[in-house]
């Protein structure tokens, strides 16, 4: 029994780790499907293409091309890395010892490893870039107002996070003696090998035990801090791609509820005063716009889940450049805390939300970040995954101006002018065509 | 100028080949009815039988859409959508990017659906068809830079048209370190035209012609008529007028047509 120990435990931390993510993921189902309802099924194949280019090819990324590069670098280490991940699992439950490697040959084993172990130090270098890049450089897209506090830790944690696991996978392998002496696969871990040479082949053993068990329960940790973190782009990049706007950036969406409104009341034959007919139902007056956000659509919401800070949208919008409160980062930030605050609303009252007096608008979002906003659409070209803040800013200025008339002066002026006469100006529609004999 | 209208075309029993979309900016603004008036000059010059809605134009309501007030956008939007039904059109061309991008995407929607140009593309397309040639050396060997209207570039991805416009007016034109589509709003879009910026350290424009001024152009050309003011105060605000004017693409081949 006492054999099986490691084993056990291994399973048990194994199902542990895995179950409590399963939970956290039905939760961000839960919170992502608290928002409306939105059709993007059609154009299915542009959708998977959009995915490969976007999602699994980093197309976006070299917009910018060192940051881009150096995060192609990590994305690509992280996958082949975890094709490790096989044989770790099968060795922690099984008892076996790197199991793969007579299965496959040593010649095919010693490459797979061999450019793991390549992987794991470019992965090493360019998250102490990044590091470098963030702290030392002090790069101003890491340093803007909503970065304070817990952003700026969440991204240094993801980054010792990185760190470490690379570190223990190479010491992992340096320490195993007769993998070091098969010298197969061990390109990098060779030279870190001597390091340790003073040790004896017992306690060699024990540190490789022990870099093998901390790199699986590190792995197992990082999975389950994803949900609490902005690095959930990792899994969300791809549905996200998928289900971006596929329409021209420059096409917003006509509100359906103000196109039968707008019918009727052009309408020369519509009854003003008639009554709805036996049956019918009315339901509830459709609400204009957003305030909160169960207003948003699901997409919205997702791109809240999606976004990673990195803040290339924040660094190309010219309102935040020019010193205005807006940031499109923040909006989207701002939208996840507040989904994030229903969602445990709901988790801690048996399923339904309770009102807390607060939303989105005002509570965390202000009026004066959503009328700063120039809707030139940089934000959305630069995000590299998809995210559009300009949406969410338009749904809460529908919200503002159709629910609670409250737009800025002189845009009410210009709106009453277009009312009257037809131009944003007070000029006499009867004037138009002057400009031909002046 | 001889302008014929839609009505006028109606009662002689004729249909242009395209409508004349003005725009407000383009009807009432003094300094966008020079680009009107230079895109009539041109549409005249490649003699294309063209009119104009004159008095029976009203606003698309892209600035109220964009202010958040789907109502009168959509008020508008019908409004304008019946007289175009009405009228029989099927092609409409503008000098404005803003009208280009509701009039395109947002009125199919609502039943108008038209094929639209913005005035690059159709004078883009004279050339082509051999009915324009841009001519002169009026403006051979100036420095010129081209800033790119957000509703035309990002919002449309029309970026190489007015550049290759551009090209043939024998201009040397350098981009600025912003363009294309990362290039930066000159402050106007979103309904912001009309309004006071909300409190910041500088204002929008001034970062733009910042841009400008770096690639040191004799000629700041757009194609979008709010572009045109931001970047005209922007100018004045670095105390450049007297050295830098800023001109829609129309305004430049009419120039360069000597029209």
């Amino acid at each position: 029994m006492e054999k099986f120990l490691p084993n056990i435990l291994f399973a048990v931390i194994l199902i542990a780790g895995g179950g409590y993510f399963a939970m956290n993921v039905r939760k961000l189902i839960r919170n992502i499907k608290l928002g409306k309802d939105v059709d993007r099924s059609d154009r299915k194949n542009e959708r998977w293409k959009n995915m490969a280019k976007i999602a699994l090819g980093q197309y976006k990324m070299v917009r910018r091309p060192l940051s881009g590069i150096l995060h192609i670098v990590v994305y690509v280490g992280f996958l082949l890395i975890n094709i490790e991940m096989l044989e770790i699992v099968i060795d922690g439950l099984f008892g076996t010892h790197r199991v793969f490697q007579p299965l496959i040959g040593n010649g095919l084993y010693g490459f797979l490893i061999g450019s793991f172990e390549v992987m794991a130090l470019l992965v090493l270098v360019a998250v102490i870039i990044f590091w470098l890049r963030r702290n030392i450089e002090k790069v101003k897209r890491f340093w803007n107002k909503e970065m304070q506090g817990w952003p700026k830790n969440d991204g240094n944690i993801i980054l010792y996070f990185e760190m470490v696991l690379m570190s223990l996978f190479l010491i992992m392998n340096a320490t195993d003696v007769p993998f070091q002496e098969a010298g197969a696969g061990n390109v990098i871990s060779q030279f870190i090998a001597p390091w340790f040479s003073g040790f004896s082949a017992e306690e060699l053993h024990v540190i490789e035990k022990g870099a093998w068990w901390l790199h699986i329960v590190g792995i197992l940790i990082f999975l389950n801090y994803l949900y609490y973190s902005k690095h959930l782009h990792i899994l969300l990049a791809f549905p996200n791609t998928f289900y971006a706007n596929l329409k021209p950036k420059g096409q917003f969406t006509n509100v359906e509820a103000v196109t039968k409104e707008v019918q009727m009341m052009m309408d020369p034959n519509a009854d003003p005063y008639a009554m709805p007919e036996e049956g019918e139902d009315e339901g509830e007056p459709e609400k204009f716009g957003a305030s909160d956000v169960t207003d948003l659509n699901w997409v919205q919401l997702m791109n809240a889940y999606t976004c990673t800070e990195c803040g290339r949208c924040t660094s190309s919008c010219p309102a935040n450049l020019t010193g205005k409160e807006l940031s499109p980062r923040a909006i989207m930030m701002k939208t996840r805390d507040r989904v994030e605050e229903v969602g445990k609303n709901i988790d801690a009252n048996g399923g339904e939300f309770k009102p807390d007096g607060k939303q989105l608008l005002d509570d965390y979002i202000t009026r004066e970040e959503l009328w700063a906003c120039t809707s030139c659409n940089a934000c959305v070209q630069e995000c590299p995954i998809g995210i559009d803040p300009l949406s969410i800013i338009m749904e809460m200025r529908r919200y503002l101006v159709m629910e609670e008339s409250s737009a800025p002066q002189e845009l009410n002026m210009m709106m009453t002018n277009i009312e009257n006469n037809g131009a944003p100006w007070q000029y006499s529609q009867m004037d138009r065509l002057n400009w031909k004999d002046e | 100028m001889n302008v014929p209208t839609m009505a006028d075309m109606m009662a002689q029993g004729k249909q242009p080949e395209v409508l004349f979309w003005v725009g407000a900016a383009g009807s009432y603004d003094d300094r966008a009815k020079k680009i009107t008036r230079a895109f009539v000059k041109i549409l005249q010059q490649a003699n294309v039988d063209f009119a104009v809605l004159g008095t029976e134009e009203s606003s698309t309501g892209d600035a109220a859409k964009r202010a958040g007030n789907e109502f009168l956008f959509q008020m508008q939007a019908m409004t304008n959508i019946e007289i175009l039904n009405a009228y029989e059109v099927k092609t409409i061309v503008t000098c404005d990017p803003h009208s280009f991008n509701t009039l395109k995407n947002e009125y199919p929607g609502l039943g108008g659906k038209y094929k639209v140009y913005h005035h690059t593309q159709y004078i883009s397309k004279l050339i082509k068809d051999g009915r324009l040639n841009i001519e002169g050396e009026n403006l051979k060997g100036k420095r010129l830079t081209y800033h790119d209207p957000c509703y035309l570039g990002r919002a449309n991805n029309v970026y190489e048209t007015p550049r290759d416009l551009i090209n043939q007016l024998g201009v040397k034109s350098t981009e600025m370190k912003r363009s294309r589509s990362t290039a930066l709003c000159c402050g106007a879009g979103g309904a912001q035209m009309f309004k006071e910026p909300e409190r910041g350290d500088m204002d929008i424009n001034i970062l733009r012609t910042k841009d400008a001024l770096e690639t040191n152009p004799q000629i700041i050309a757009t194609g979008c008529p709010y572009c045109n003011t931001m970047m005209t105060d922007g100018v004045k605000f670095h105390l450049k007028e007297d050295q830098i004017v800023v001109k829609d693409i129309a305004e430049l081949i009419a120039e360069a047509n000597s029209l």
